[in-house]
């Protein structure tokens, strides 16, 4: 089966009013080039489910969110996310605010399809009181009471990887998958960005295969965008890039999304790359130190 | 003796707050409590188990900051951030976090603060993973500006973390499950072992007393007969400390790096 497409056909399955996870974790290997695509097409209401970082709060800020869950959102060398402080400071949007493991156990029953996982994280703390549709319950097998963290089933998934087959099979070869394996498994429909296309040969090699963590099965699009993660990093191809973020992270202060969107955005991901130096340039982006 | 700032100091209080933790994973966030961990690893505690704060488990830690290029971490193990909670769900892991608002039930804010909760005043990271920490695992903070707005007078604007709050006990818990271990600050070391988990205070820094420590915490603390000076760092803990921050990031840490014990300073 090939699974291969266009980012415009890909993210045109995401409808008004579904539910999107999107991979990566702050501003580590996002799925940007999709998520700039979402900002060039019209889909809207969005439920967005996320390791939070400029995903979060580019989608927001350009009035496409409807509802996010979160534990949180962040840019790690500028802590807090600009934009998406303003669209809580300004109430514009519903949240579910969780704990970063409750978001791990959502996907998973959604993934396995149970409805929820038991849990006491989230206990004694505002996470339970400030979300009445999360329910406490008995356990029938001891006398305390559990956080029922409820299936975060998504529609649509979007993850980006360093490899794929036109088959849907995905390699992360960085440090860290982070939750990406259950996001794929949590959604109806899967799209994966890669920065290369190869043949299924590449993963004859054990040590290449050992970096696939889910199933094809559970990949439904494929797109090769090559630096597609940009701004965020993609481990051990690029770094993620500073002195964008800190541009992006000024246009909250002046200008706002508009000026961000249309200083960068373009009208495809050529565009936007020719607009940010291009492909060498995001390439050569150190990786970040810890 | 040596000259030495209050950053050391708090660094070299705050690993003592893993030295008797075992075989657990020590997380330090932040430049003052990785040190801490990472301290406590080299000398005090060298069972602890620590993260490169990326994807592998060290059996050394690293230095902080840019490294050279020959440089090559000592991995022992693959620890991704799914696998971080099957280890913290499973109580074997200690960490050492700043929360903006710590108040009198040791529960934290990481969250939201002022204005209503559908639109906070300020809104800051969010929840993270301090609910499932809190719960989990023994937890100290570290607070470099001690003051009555992180030690508040009422509850946390948003409750991230659990903490001693009879109203919020969850049911078939006891207060006693509940692990909150050490905060230090830039004026002293305190835990929550007074009487009925009051807040404690555990040593002084040089030169800082018991009122100024009162004046800046939102709620009484308990001051228990005789309260030692926090120890100096030693010779050694400052050479492992200068070795693990090469680049002298925790002189950033602390508003103008102050000296530790101010009546050395001359003048």
């Amino acid at each position: 089966m090939d699974k291969r497409m266009t980012a415009p056909e890909a993210v045109a399955r995401i409808e008004d009013g579904m539910t999107v996870g999107i991979g990566g974790w702050g501003p580590r290997r996002k799925p940007m080039a999709l998520v700039r695509e979402i900002l060039r097409s019209g889909a809207k209401d969005l439920t967005v489910v996320s390791y939070g970082g400029a995903d979060v709060g580019m989608l927001c800020a350009a009035g496409r969110v409807k509802k996010l869950v979160f534990a949180f959102v962040s840019l790690d060398f500028i802590p807090l996310e600009p934009y998406f402080r303003q669209v809580r400071q300004s109430g514009s949007i519903e949240v579910m605010e969780i704990d970063e493991g409750m978001m791990l156990l959502g996907l998973r029953a959604a993934a396995w399809g149970v409805p929820f996982i038991p849990t006491e994280v989230g206990l004694g703390t505002d996470v339970v009181t400030r979300n009445p549709a999360l329910k406490v319950i008995d356990s029938p097998y001891d006398d305390k009471e559990w956080v029922a963290m409820p299936a975060l089933n998504l529609d649509v998934a979007l993850i980006h990887v360093d490899r794929a087959d036109a088959r849907g099979v995905c390699q992360i070869a960085g440090p860290d998958h982070y939750m990406d394996d259950w996001f794929a498994r949590a959604a109806t429909t899967t799209i994966v960005s890669c920065d290369e296309l190869v043949d299924t040969a590449y993963f004859s090699d054990p040590a290449e295969a050992r970096m696939v963590f889910w199933e094809r099965a559970a990949t439904q699009a494929v797109v090769e965008i090559a630096g597609g993660a940009h701004p965020s990093s993609c481990s051990p191809l690029y770094g993620f890039d500073i002195p964008h973020y800190k541009a992006y992270a000024a246009t909250a202060k002046e200008g706002g999304i508009d000026a961000y969107l249309e200083q960068f955005l373009g009208d495809d991901e050529q565009d936007y790359q020719r607009r940010v130096g291009g492909l060498d340039a995001i390439r050569a982006i150190e990786l970040p130190v810890y | 003796m040596t000259d030495y700032t209050l950053a050391e100091l708090c660094i070299v209080a705050a690993s003592e707050a893993f030295a008797g933790d075992g075989e657990v994973l020590a997380t330090g966030i932040g430049v003052i409590p990785r040190l801490a961990a990472s301290l406590a690893m080299k000398t005090s505690n060298t069972d602890l188990m620590m993260t490169d704060s990326e994807a592998f488990m060290l059996a050394e830690p690293n230095p902080l900051g840019k490294r050279a290029a020959d440089f090559q971490q000592a991995n022992e193990s693959w620890m991704g951030f799914s696998r971080i909670f099957d280890n913290l769900w499973s109580g074997k892991r200690h960490a050492m976090l700043g929360p903006t608002q710590i108040d009198r039930f040791g529960q934290t804010n990481t969250s939201a603060l002022g204005g209503s909760y559908e639109q906070p005043k300020v809104m800051m990271l969010g929840a993270r993973g301090f609910p499932g920490n809190s719960i989990s695992h023994p937890n100290s903070f570290f607070v470099p500006d001690h003051n009555a707005r992180v030690f508040l007078q009422g509850e946390c604007d948003f409750v991230s973390s659990v903490g001693y709050n009879p109203e919020r006990l969850p049911k078939g818990h006891s207060l006693d499950d509940i692990d909150i271990r050490r905060v230090i600050s830039n004026l002293c070391v305190m835990d929550f072992g007074g009487p009925d988990h009051q807040i404690r205070l555990l040593s002084l820094h040089p030169g800082v007393t018991v009122e100024q420590v009162q004046e800046n915490t939102g709620y009484p603390v308990f001051v228990p007969d005789a309260v030692p000076v926090t120890a100096a760092p030693t010779e050694e803990q400052l050479a492992i400390i200068a070795a693990l921050d090469p680049h002298n990031q925790r002189a950033y840490q602390i508003r103008d790096n102050p000296p530790g014990d101010p009546s050395r300073v001359a003048g």
